[in-house]
């Protein structure tokens, strides 16, 4: 009788070789969770614990993934610090999505990125403005760099270098990533195939981002307990601002990608074209977005934080109001001699981007959409 | 915030849902209100962290029941589980206002869940509080605090000063300070005295020593005491409580809901003897979670043994604390400390009830009352009889977890607290109030039914609430 655990309360000033290890401490929280259950009205994450009665490293990696850090479980559990259980979920989980963050990167030897992720940010930015003003500067005269070309870039750097060399950090990104959604499915989920169902399930879910509702009754939604105790809906506006801005921003590029090679319209393009005008939109969408959400992690509260994880959750934000900003700033003042230094500066904002792309916040998208497909896979079975 | 306020209109002792209820209703009344809650603020609102639904009365299917409860209906669960020990004309007016407790619930920012998987068979009776009791504690301390009500944790209510049946003064212990605060009125909601281990022994004699407090530890029934001293009536008797099964290695307070363990209607309990002595089959769970705390008190060191085998092991709750784990009886009985050949012999005879005469063909049918008994075995096991006979063989050690005690003062429809009169007469203090678990025993003389509790404190609560402030006013 002797045996096994009045389990041991965690004290959460424990960092690095200290603290105990992540899987261990999240399957003791979700074996006290899963008798009790009254969360599982906030997320997706509850409700999937219960379709199970024990917990693999490998589920409680999905599980981590699954929540988002609304914060409802926290506020409202009768077990958390100081009660001697100490149930932190949304902290506990914060660490241990960063481990499969560092666990599933490629190559293995760059995931200490992940955790100078704010040095990464800063140091990349400077260098990649740096290195794109250098070039600009060597290969332009400076009458051309600081000259008026109503508009076209390519004027200052021809189309094809960028193209490829943009488009080539771009797929080593997109690589990178694939690989970590693919390694991370076939462990958390082997073996199962997806179905149209799972997928379209998934993609609603991620695109609209239900669970940051924070689930209701009655269609309403309730909101998430973030960036405090009380029920807000705040964090999934900024998220959905920051969302639909890259997607639009992407799809900016996109547009132009096919004007250029299929249809042979070069830029410049019309400020009431569609690449410009997606552009635009999505770009005040990454001003807005990022502000907002950077905002609300800064008055958070920091029992339900990760204080060691602020600078990969900050850098990646930070870099992306910064793109916006310099995109926009491009844009406004493209017809004037200016263009040829802020397209640099913009350039060497969107490859510090592309280059940590893999290695920072970004990643959470897609080990959260393999959550979230295993969530629709399970929940209709 | 420093010191405390020499006077004001009405002090509410307590932090939990009822005392809550209290205070916003007689601050929204126009009235000044000092909330005196013992617990520091983590653990502040008592039994109420712990809750996870209400038990009201409706007419009709809402987002969150799944169908109407009338309140003829409550009314016969209520005198069912209580076996008629209850006030029955109080009852009656506490079903009744329940009508209006989710709203008035949902008026002051207290969230609901849809009825969902985990509503554990209460989806039509009861509201479930979306994350439980203690977001509904977050939603009311808020509401508290944009009222201007004035809240102290740590704030220990020690002694009132009581002439003639009138409340005048309370002595506050807070901040390591003894303060005196006059009011004109004084709502008490602090609890039973489920964390006082000798008072639980007037009740239950040496036993309650090896009883667990499930609930909040801070309910020492200092008022209770207070008012009985200065001859208050009473309601229920000392040994009445909610009582449930819980895990043997569960800490001895607070440990709340997640240390029980579902396993008994699928398992044979034996006692320290290896002995069995109840029929673990009786009904459906949780419909007889509430028995079987006290069936624990009366074994040997209040504990048993939950046994069942690899067939049914997966088919309630998971539990908190993994069971003990053995491929023989034998092995599970040392395991559990437990003389092996008792244990063999006990199983062998239940084996033995098992599958005989009408039983022989039957189906275990998990979920439903299938029948399944055992023949010629004493005490027999009614439903779910099947024989244990497959391993690993799983042994979860339980005993009784104390939540609540019901013993408690008597009050009217008005919550006030009913002295002593001349020749036994009840006679109702001017202003002095009660509601919740200090006077739950009114409505609970015995037994429970899931929800009951928090239906008790909202209501008497706002009656509560209401009194005080109008005995205020006037």
């Amino acid at each position: 009788m002797s045996q096994t655990n009045p389990q041991p309360a965690v004290d959460y000033e424990l960092q690095g070789d200290q603290m105990p290890d992540l899987h261990d401490e999240s399957r003791r929280l979700m074996t006290i969770c899963n008798a009790c259950r009254y969360c599982e009205g906030f997320c997706g994450v509850f409700p999937a614990m219960m379709r199970q009665k024990t917990f693999t490293d490998q589920d409680l990696d999905y599980l981590a993934n699954l929540c988002h850090g609304c914060n409802g479980c926290y506020y409202a559990c009768q077990y958390a610090p100081p009660h001697e259980f100490a149930v932190n979920i949304p902290q506990t989980f914060a660490r241990l999505r960063a481990d499969t963050y560092r666990r599933y990167t490629w190559p293995s030897c760059l995931s200490g990125l992940f955790q100078k992720n704010g040095t990464l940010v800063s140091v990349l930015l400077a260098l990649g403005i740096g290195l794109l003003l250098v070039l600009v500067n060597m290969f332009n005269p400076p009458e051309v760099v600081h000259g008026e070309h109503a508009g076209n870039f390519y004027a200052v750097i021809p189309h094809n270098v960028m193209a490829w060399s943009f488009g080539g950090v771009f797929m080593y990104a997109v690589g990178v990533l694939l690989f970590g959604f693919w390694r991370f499915r076939r462990d958390t989920a082997p073996g199962k195939p997806e179905t149209p169902l799972s997928v379209a399930g998934a993609t609603h879910d991620a695109m609209v981002m239900k669970y940051m509702g924070g689930g209701g009754v009655g269609g309403k939604m309730d909101g998430c307990n973030y960036p405090d105790e009380s029920f807000s809906q705040i964090r999934r506006v900024f998220h959905q601002l920051t969302f639909w801005g890259f997607l639009l921003c992407f799809a900016a590029t996109s547009v132009a990608t096919i004007y250029h090679y299929v249809f042979g319209w070069e830029a410049p393009y019309d400020y009431t074209s569609l690449p410009v005008l997606l552009g635009t939109v999505g770009g005040i969408g990454l001003l807005i977005g990022p502000v907002g959400l950077i905002y609300l992690k800064h008055v958070a509260d920091p029992n339900t934080q990760v204080g060691a994880q602020r600078g990969m959750d900050t850098g990646f934000l930070a870099l992306l109001f910064l793109v916006s900003l310099t995109g926009l700033a491009l844009l406004a003042w493209r017809e004037t001699g200016y263009m040829g230094t802020l397209l640099a500066i913009h350039l060497g904002t969107v490859l510090a981007l592309f280059l940590t792309l893999p290695y920072g916040k970004f990643v959470h998208a897609i080990y959260r959409y393999a959550a979230l497909l295993r969530n629709r896979r399970e929940q209709k079975s | 915030m420093t010191g405390l306020p020499e006077k004001t209109d009405v002090i509410v002792v307590g932090g939990g849902g009822a005392a809550m209820a209290a205070a916003i209703t007689a601050r929204e009344r126009g009235v000044k209100v000092l909330v005196l809650e013992a617990a520091p603020k983590d653990f502040r609102g008592g039994n109420t962290r712990h809750v996870r639904n209400i038990r009201y009365a409706h007419p009709a299917a809402t987002d969150f029941v799944t169908g109407a409860y009338p309140v003829d209906e409550y009314y016969d669960d209520l005198l069912r589980v209580t076996q008629g020990n209850t006030d029955k004309e109080l009852s009656r007016f506490l079903i009744e206002k329940s009508e209006d407790s989710a709203d008035w619930m949902q008026a002051h920012g207290v969230k609901f869940q849809p009825p969902l998987s985990g509503t554990i068979g209460l989806d039509r009776t009861n509201a479930f509080f979306k994350g439980g009791g203690k977001q509904l504690l977050n939603a009311y301390y808020t509401v508290a605090d944009e009222l201007g009500i004035d809240c102290r944790y740590e704030a220990e209510v020690t002694d009132m000063k009581i002439e003639d049946g009138v409340f005048t003064a309370a002595r506050v212990k807070y901040q390591g300070a003894e303060h005196t605060v006059e009011a004109r009125a004084i709502v008490i909601a602090a609890g039973g005295f489920q964390a006082d281990t000798e008072w639980l022994k007037e009740g239950w004699g040496d036993a309650a020593e090896g009883f667990l407090i499930r609930g909040t530890g801070y309910n020492k029934g200092r008022m209770l005491r207070v008012l009985m001293d200065n001859g208050a009536q009473t309601a229920a008797d000392a040994d009445q409580c909610h009582a449930i099964a819980i895990d043997a290695r569960s800490p001895k307070c607070d440990g709340g809901i997640a240390t029980r363990v579902d396993c008994v209607i699928y398992s044979i309990m034996v006692n320290r003897q290896a002995q069995r002595f109840y029929d673990e089959g009786e009904d459906i769970w949780p419909k007889r979670y509430a028995i079987w705390g006290r069936l624990l008190a009366k074994q040997e060191d209040q504990i048993a043994y939950g046994i069942v085998d690899a067939k049914v092991n997966d088919l309630f709750m998971p539990s908190m604390y993994p069971p003990l784990k053995s491929d023989t009886i034998r092995g599970l009985a040392e395991q559990l400390e437990l003389d092996p050949d008792a244990l063999e012999k006990t199983v062998a005879d239940y084996n033995a009830a098992c599958r005989k005469g009408d039983n022989k063909d039957r189906e275990f049918t998990p979920g439903v009352l299938d029948g399944l008994s055992t023949e010629g075995l004493e005490p027999a096991k009614t439903n779910w009889a099947q024989t244990i006979d497959t391993p690993p063989y799983y042994g979860y050690p339980l005993k009784t977890g104390i939540t609540f005690t019901y013993l408690g003062v008597k009050v009217d429809k008005e919550a006030r607290v009913q002295f002593e009169g001349p020749g036994g007469r009840s006679v109702p203090a001017a202003n002095i109030f009660a509601a919740g678990e200090v006077m739950s025993g009114n409505i609970l003389g015995q037994g429970y039914a899931g929800g009951v509790g928090m239906a008790i404190g909202n209501v008497f609560g706002r009656v509560a609430g209401e009194g005080a402030a109008r005995h205020v006013s006037n």
